[in-house]
């Protein structure tokens, strides 16, 4: 079977989020000697390379669908990632200190896709409860903030934005809660077109969910606006998605906004910084077609 | 790189995210269109030969980019090599948004990104960090950029 191994290597010395490295010994295939290698948990890939320092890793373990247990070893603070299948390997593994064992079958234990898609789901369950909750507490909505928009019964009045109303709100495995918001200050900034500065204890965050996302799309509302994204000091964006902490930013809608949206937005300064790398390293590039960052 | 391909073989049986039979094309020049059975599972997206058990080969779905081409296809590019595509073709252009949202999503950095998001929004709200009742507030995973660092 192929793997896309170039990229996959590629993938483990990328500046993307790691969850742990450290030093850890390996017991080899066959024979019974435990090798000391460099390991770099990204996500559910386990990569290990030869020394920090070295450019490719050796290998990966990809580590969905095992299990994580303390084992007999003839090597001090010994775990063991066991698979499923009667044919898997069973890698052994030995860590330097107790403290970096326990720390180690801990991060592996919850290293699968399942696992933080489980508490995703969580979280966006959580996130909706409270829209619901909150919309049920705000019944009445102050008509004259209206803009022209679709006549939906169902709905409570919303702010109408300038996106494409066939824009799918979808509610699928990491997906995202649409929201609105029926913030006065937010309202009124962009009736007048103004960038709105918004903090931590803002607009933002009184939210409204008013309609469960099981609803076919011509019911749906268009997608709120985007949050201004935050600029750094040097004119660079800091890109997490946590830092809503925003500043001014004459472009960036204001109000709600869908997790979609959000990474979509977020995700433009990075198309633009890698175009500029493409560019610099193979010429012009095609830029009709629209790309998004994954 | 050594990998543990059993596993991998394992894991392009388990139940997908989405499976369809498609058209597809791959990186290299010279390569013809095929029909292949696409099934994409966790942040992997393996293909095979329609009614064969084993997958022809597997694609990682972290650090790449999907493009929507021109009618009902969608291409797959991977960020350390940009000129090299692999090009899919469905039967309908519903079909194709579909693919390109899932794929879109499939990454590990992406839950990541959107378990971050949901952290954040629900701690504006509640004023309490949601993950602390199940004792993961302090994983590095869940971790904004910011406070990795």
């Amino acid at each position: 079977m192929k793997l896309n191994e170039r990229s996959v290597a590629y993938y483990a010395t990328c500046d993307s989020p790691t969850d742990k490295t450290g030093y850890l010994h390996k017991k080899g295939e066959r024979n019974t000697a435990y090798h000391r290698r460099w390991f770099v948990l990204k996500g559910n890939l386990f990569f290990y390379f030869e020394e920090k320092d070295s450019k490719d890793p050796i290998g990966v373990i990809i580590l969905e669908g095992c299990t994580v247990e303390l084992c007999e070893s003839s090597e001090d603070y010994a775990f063991a990632i066991k698979f499923d299948s009667a044919k898997s390997r069973t890698y052994k593994m030995a860590a330097e200190s107790q403290r970096e064992m326990e720390s180690w079958v801990k991060a592996l234990s919850r290293a699968s896709f399942d696992y933080m898609r489980i508490v995703v789901k969580e979280l966006e369950k959580q996130l909706e409860e409270m829209q619901q909750n909150r919309s049920s507490s705000r019944k009445t909505q102050k008509k004259s903030l209206l803009r022209k928009q679709p006549n939906y019964p169902h709905s409570t009045p919303l702010i109408s934005h300038n996106f494409s109303v066939s824009y799918k709100i979808p509610v699928k495995e990491n997906g995202y809660v649409p929201w609105n918001t029926i913030q006065d200050q937010t309202i009124d900034s962009e009736l007048n077109g103004k960038a709105h500065s918004v903090n931590d204890n803002n607009d933002i965050s009184k939210c409204v969910l008013d309609h469960p996302p099981e609803r076919p799309l011509h019911t749906q509302r268009l997608p709120p606006p985007l949050p201004p994204r935050r600029r750094s000091a040097t004119g660079g964006v800091t890109s997490a998605v946590g830092g809503l902490m925003l500043a001014q930013d004459d472009n960036a809608p204001t109000g709600v906004f869908s997790f979609t949206r959000l990474h979509e937005w977020f995700g433009r300064d990075i198309i633009q910084v890698r175009r500029q790398w493409q560019e610099n390293k193979f010429g012009s590039i095609d830029q009709s077609q629209p790309d998004q960052i994954v | 790189m050594r990998y543990n391909e059993k596993e991998l073989l394992c894991l392009s049986k388990q139940p997908a995210e989405k499976a369809a039979e498609l058209t597809m094309k791959g990186p290299k020049r010279n390569d013809a269109a095929k029909c292949r059975l696409v099934k994409l599972v966790v942040n992997f997206l393996f293909y095979f030969r329609i009614d064969e058990e084993e997958p022809v080969g597997a694609l990682l779905l972290e650090q790449c980019r999907i493009q929507k081409e021109e009618d009902t296809g969608f291409s797959l590019v991977f960020v350390d090599e940009p000129e090299r595509k692999y090009s899919f073709v469905c039967d309908s252009k519903d079909e194709c948004e579909e693919w390109i949202e899932a794929l879109t999503k499939a990454s590990y950095e992406y839950m990541r990104n959107s378990l971050i998001f949901y952290r954040h929004e629900i701690e504006k709200i509640t004023g309490k960090d949601p993950l602390e009742q199940y004792g993961i507030s302090e994983e590095t995973r869940f971790q904004t950029r910011s406070q990795r660092l």
